[in-house]
């Protein structure tokens, strides 16, 4: 046993109270689906843990007809001041709820539960209580005088960060007076439901938030539903083309926030245990399930055989496993899908004569795991170096100089986030000048906050989300 | 003895320069009783990917000017257009059959229009960008940034106060454009692009391409180094299309507009131009 053996520590799941089977949230009520239902399991054990409701177009349907019902007879004619109060509500019950909203995330989506404690939710609930506020100050958004609702707002949402991205896209598409139908991921549907059950217990009006679980399809049937005012979508960017095509000449106002392969460039002079730190963060954070992960390591030229060193005894510290243990550092990979994904890209790095390495480190048998990997000896041309992996896989390049940093940072058809490690203030602020993407960290990574705008440049998608930016896409006439 | 006129050649301004059609091609404008007043250059597919390139190299420089020199060298684009405005009175009186004082109220409203956005170059981003004040030690500024390069279809009936309007909001935050001139009335255009050639308007920044839209707009659209896409003038083509045609690099979209409020001049055109940059830098703990 060495120092960092620890015995087991998993978090209790007796707080949850789970149905064995949920159905669709329209106009207030949980109701069965048209569709055939599926079961949602734990990726750390492929156990069972729900059956889930399946929409089909005829659910979509009576979806949207209760949001318009709601937006029309209800949530459009309240004061902004009540609407912030509901949200309000909202954000301390999420609090209230938090220790069961994270043991039910981490086990639905495999992630660490010291990440859905301490990160995720905790997010969610500032998400509504930044945008509460907002509801009664619209008039101050700089968007103009009066600013007005859209109306019906169709979201559909990623399985890597549920319930948060939940918050990003319900807690504005409210605040600015819209009502919503929101689908989750068909991996991770179970938080949204619960969060069904808070919307319940806030007495918010019936129709003003509707869940509708399901695949692929019933996406489609959602955005392209011709009652639908605003799409907003956060996946890959083959989806979201799909959706500007789809949407194309509808008038539907439209934000989408895509995938990313964010450069993480680190300096000569870079504070090298905060830089370690922050590059183990930018891509092993939620597995790296994340569009912004700092997949591209740019290290300079001079540190990197010192930089790639240090990463890899960092990286035998990490501790993979349960997620719902309190310990763990990295949990399971979120399907069987990405797994397959995920390794059919690193055997590709490997066969196109990048160096792959990761640290010893035991898998269970049963879930979906993949072990972080580090791959050095990558080219720009490599496809680990040019697609998004969405997995604990990080590519290592190197530069000499700042321009050929940049130069590297910028070349791919991506924009969506990148990081600069450097103890120079203003060679900080020149990199970050010349960058295309949409969020920067300087000696930082992965940070998120309700009051700062997110979102991508180039095929990373448009829009923003958080911030007065992010209640400028729930609003006409504001751009 | 009477002076015999020299007339001008029309033709494209990609990159600086006023080169001819790659293909060869013109058209013959006419006054709205069908009278010859020029043969204007009908560009091609490989002159709107010339411009594209032109832009693509402009930008960066553009972009990368101080505010206060892009708004600097916008105002000398309007001085310029003043000095010139019997000329551009001219055209438009020939091109669209208007009456002198109608021509001029177009004039006077394009300069006006020039010099409201000229004024914003340095304005814009503070009132666009935000202080964003996160839950922890960081420092967070978002600012607008030009979205690069943007290819935009003019509105088809004027013959400079819409072009003026489209261009001139692309310009404010440092994108580099391609345009398409009014089919029928292009004659201001290429004099416009004249006026931005001796207005120490960067070569590239702005390219101007006469011709058919419904012939270069589609390879415009579905071009990869086109950042956005401004179909403001763009109601009689089959714009869903030449939408669907962006999708597939994800550019901005702009739908088209139509009526006497087509591209009046708004705050929000620059912006819809724009990509917000969020910068988080740590703070030390003291």
């Amino acid at each position: 046993m060495t120092f960092l053996d620890y015995a087991p520590a998993p978090e209790s799941t007796a707080l949850l109270n789970l149905q064995p089977e949920y159905g669709l949230f329209i106009a207030g009520e949980f109701s069965p689906a048209g569709g055939e239902s599926f079961t949602t399991i734990s990726p750390a054990t492929e156990k069972p843990i729900a059956r889930i409701a399946h929409a089909d177009a005829g659910d979509v349907d009576r979806a949207v007809a209760a949001a318009r019902k709601a937006y029309d007879k209800t949530w459009s004619r309240l004061s902004g001041r009540d609407r912030g109060k509901y949200l309000f509500r909202i954000a301390r019950l999420v609090q209230e709820r938090a220790r069961e909203l994270a043991v039910a995330e981490s086990l639905d989506n495999g992630k660490p539960i010291k990440e859905s404690r301490d990160v995720d939710i905790p997010l969610v609930a500032a998400w509504f209580f930044y945008y509460a506020g907002w509801a009664d100050k619209l008039d101050h958004a700089g968007l103009g005088a009066n600013p007005r609702a859209l109306g019906v707002a169709a979201q559909v949402i990623p399985w890597n960060f549920p319930l948060l991205m939940l918050a990003w896209k319900i807690a504005p598409a409210l605040a600015a007076g819209n009502t919503v139908v929101l689908k989750p991921a068909e991996t991770t549907p179970l938080t949204a439901l619960l969060f069904a059950e808070i919307v319940q217990q806030a007495d918010l009006p019936a129709g003003v938030v509707n869940i509708v679980t399901g695949a692929g399809e019933t996406g489609r049937a959602l955005v392209n539903h011709p009652d639908v005012n605003k799409v907003a979508f956060t996946g890959s960017t083959a989806v979201g083309r799909e959706i500007a095509r789809s949407t194309a000449g509808s008038g539907k106002k439209v934000t989408l926030e895509l995938g990313g392969k964010a450069a993480n460039i680190v300096f000569d002079d870079a504070p090298i245990d905060q830089a370690i730190e922050g590059i183990v963060n930018g891509i092993f954070f939620n597995q790296g399930h994340v569009c912004c992960a700092g997949s591209r390591l740019l290290v300079q030229e001079s540190i990197h055989d010192d930089v790639v060193a240090r990463l890899k005894v960092r990286l035998e510290t990490l501790r993979v496993g349960d997620p719902l243990d309190k310990n763990t550092d990295v949990g399971a990979i979120n399907s069987a899908e990405q797994l397959a994904r995920i390794r059919e890209l690193s055997d590709i790095g490997e066969a196109e004569g990048a160096e792959r390495w990761s640290p010893a480190c035991s898998l269970p048998d049963q879930g979906f795991w993949f072990a972080p990997t580090i791959f050095t000896n990558v080219s720009t041309s490599h496809r680990i170096a040019r697609e998004e992996i969405f997995g604990p896989v990080l590519s290592v390049l190197s530069f000499r100089t700042p321009a050929e940093a940049v130069a590297k940072a910028n070349n791919t058809p991506y924009g969506l986030s990148a990081g600069i490690w450097s103890d120079k203030g203003s060679r900080i602020l020149a990199v970050a000048d010349k960058l295309r993407a949409g969020v920067i960290w300087a000696n930082t990574f992965n940070r998120f906050d309700p009051a700062s705008p997110f979102g991508g440049y180039k095929e990373s998608g448009y829009g923003r989300e958080g911030g007065r930016h992010g209640l400028a896409a729930y609003l006409r006439g504001a751009k | 003895m009477t002076h015999i006129a020299v007339p001008k050649t029309y033709k494209l301004f990609i990159g600086g320069a006023f080169p001819r059609s790659e293909s060869g091609r013109v058209y013959e404008v006419t006054t709205p009783r069908g009278v010859f007043l020029a043969n204007a250059a009908q560009a091609s597919r490989k002159d709107a990917r010339d411009a594209v390139v032109a832009a693509r190299a402009a930008v960066g420089g553009w972009a990368g000017a101080t505010a206060y020199n892009r708004g600097q060298v916008l105002y000398r684009v309007a001085e310029v257009l003043e000095g010139r405005r019997t000329q551009f009175e001219d055209e438009i009186v020939r091109q669209e059959g208007v009456s002198v004082s109608a021509a001029r109220a177009q004039v006077d409203e394009a300069i006006d229009r020039w010099v409201w956005y000229a004024g914003w170059a340095d304005k814009f981003a503070q009132v666009a960008g935000n202080a964003n004040p996160v839950a922890g030690p960081y420092f967070n500024l978002s600012v607008p940034e030009p979205t690069g390069v943007v290819a935009i279809v003019a509105p088809q009936d004027s013959s400079l106060l819409g072009l003026v309007s489209a261009v001139a909001p692309a310009l404010v935050p440092g994108n580099a454009v391609v345009v398409v001139a009014s089919e029928r009335h292009p004659l201001s255009a290429i004099t416009l692009a004249e006026v931005f050639a001796t207005s120490d308007l960067p070569k590239g920044v702005v390219n101007v391409l006469t011709g058919s839209p419904a012939e270069i707009a589609p390879w415009l659209a579905s071009h990869a180094d086109v950042n956005a896409l401004d179909l403001v003038g763009a109601s009689g083509l089959e714009w869903i299309d030449l939408e669907i045609a962006a999708a597939e690099t994800l550019k901005r979209v702009l739908p088209p507009e139509e009526g006497p409020d087509a591209a009046a001049p708004a705050l929000a055109r620059i912006q819809a131009l724009t990509e917000t940059k969020t910068v988080w830098h740590t703070k030390a703990m003291l």
